[in-house]
């Protein structure tokens, strides 16, 4: 451990060098919620240099899923479909309630770890719905589960796209990426080459975001925009072939709703097959939502956050009537929401 | 949501294996790392290994890079 914090603190002196040598104001995003955890466990925010700014994004499938989709799942739990879905989406509150509270009046909702307990409940519940959500990381698992049946409602989402949005929208200048190291041990690393922005595949360890943060910023200084790999014990050329073949079989690339950025064209995946695909199976109990109700403003900046354009504390209701007991939006809801994580850790 | 945790295979049936956490054993399907074998090292997401886990650290790929390595 002495060993480990030596090092640590010899690379934290070589990234704060480095940053001297550039002499201006850069901006680094972590785009992965597991890597805004690492940074503000580790206080890893405070000890970078005055001139580099480390920002969230937008790498939180909960925080980004659309308030419309939300709100179309509790219709449907409403109605009497069963919903089956990852942990943190029950505490997210859309305009009619959260899924928590609509199973408190009597829906059939259930929080599952993985997919094989959704079909595992779908013997009791044939008419079951798995509110499937999560990018490219999670998706394998859902396509796994629709070979074997299980009717999704899919807000599943290819993440680099977003990360081109970022990029194209302009509203903050990106100097370089600290990337996502699970959602590349699918993709791999050639999707990420067009980009023409700096850019580190990072691991989630404490030394695996200092390494990445240090790599980020030398092809700063150098001019550089290449995609390196720090995470090369888990992340190879091609990603997950088998992984990737499952997602290609079962979805179809659409256009992708995200909270915060609105539709960005080709993030989306949708099911293929019309049988076991939600939103075509019940679209009498859909085309029934008031989805302008959905995007009624409700005075949560997530959506900011989650773009990098403001920190978690800057939102007037962060740490006041909006905790992780009581949260107002989805970043305060998911344990790597830039919202929940703040509140905790600082 | 794409936490993901190192696990050391103990032992595999089909698509299904039993994979050691430090020291909490739990049981992961491998169906999408369909050649790992026993003793290998995986991360594990949401009950599925997604890839197989080397053990080159954070140290080791500062070691190659500052060497002026090509690291990939």
């Amino acid at each position: 451990m002495k060993k480990e914090i030596k090092l640590s603190e010899d690379l934290i002196k070589k990234i704060h060098n480095v940053a001297n040598e550039i002499g201006r104001d850069i901006v680094i995003m972590e785009v992965c919620g597991t890597h805004t955890q690492t940074v503000s466990r580790s206080g890893i925010r405070k000890l970078m240099p005055k001139n580099v700014r480390l920002l969230t994004g937008p790498g939180c499938p909960v925080c980004v899923t659309a308030q419309e989709d939300i709100d179309a799942v509790i219709h449907l739990a409403k109605a009497g479909i069963p919903i089956a879905t990852y942990g943190d989406m029950l505490r997210v509150p859309g305009f009619f309630g959260s899924l928590e509270q609509v199973r408190a009046q009597g829906a059939k909702v259930f929080s599952v770890y993985s997919v094989e307990e959704a079909l595992a409940l779908k013997k009791d519940y044939p008419e079951l719905v798995f509110f499937g959500l999560g990018f490219d990381t999670t998706t394998p698992m859902t396509a796994m589960a629709l070979k074997k049946g299980l009717t999704v409602y899919s807000t599943h989402k290819l993440f680099l796209p977003a990360m081109d949005a970022l990029l194209s929208m302009g509203e903050i200048k990106i100097d370089g990426f600290l990337s996502p190291g699970h959602v590349s041990a699918i993709v791999g690393i050639k999707p990420y080459e067009h980009m023409n922005v700096a850019q580190v595949i990072t691991g989630f360890e404490t030394q695996d975001v200092l390494v990445g943060i240090y790599m980020l910023i030398c092809q700063i200084r150098d001019g550089r925009r290449e995609v390196e790999n720090e995470y090369v014990r888990l992340v190879k050329q091609k990603g997950n072939p088998v992984a990737l073949k499952m997602i290609a079989d079962t979805f179809e690339i659409g256009d992708g709703n995200w909270r915060g950025f609105g539709i960005i064209p080709n993030s989306g995946l949708e099911v293929k097959n019309p049988k076991l695909n939600a939103k075509i199976k019940y679209k009498d109990i859909l085309s029934k939502v008031d989805y302008s109700k959905s995007k009624k403003p409700t005075g949560c900046r997530c959506g900011e956050v989650i773009r990098g354009l403001i920190m978690p504390e800057q939102c007037p209701m962060f740490g006041k009537i909006c905790t992780p007991e009581k949260p107002y939006g989805p970043c305060m809801v998911s344990d790597e929401g830039g919202c929940n994580t703040e509140y905790r850790y600082n | 949501m794409c936490l993901a945790f190192p696990g050391k295979i103990i032992s595999i049936n089909g698509q299904q294996a039993t994979a050691d956490f430090d020291g909490v054993q739990k049981d992961i399907n491998i169906g999408l790392v369909p050649d790992i074998k026993k003793g290998e090292y995986v991360i594990v997401h949401a009950g599925f290994a997604v890839q197989q886990l080397t053990k080159q650290d954070a140290w080791e790929v500062l070691k190659e890079y500052e060497k002026g390595n090509k690291i990939i």
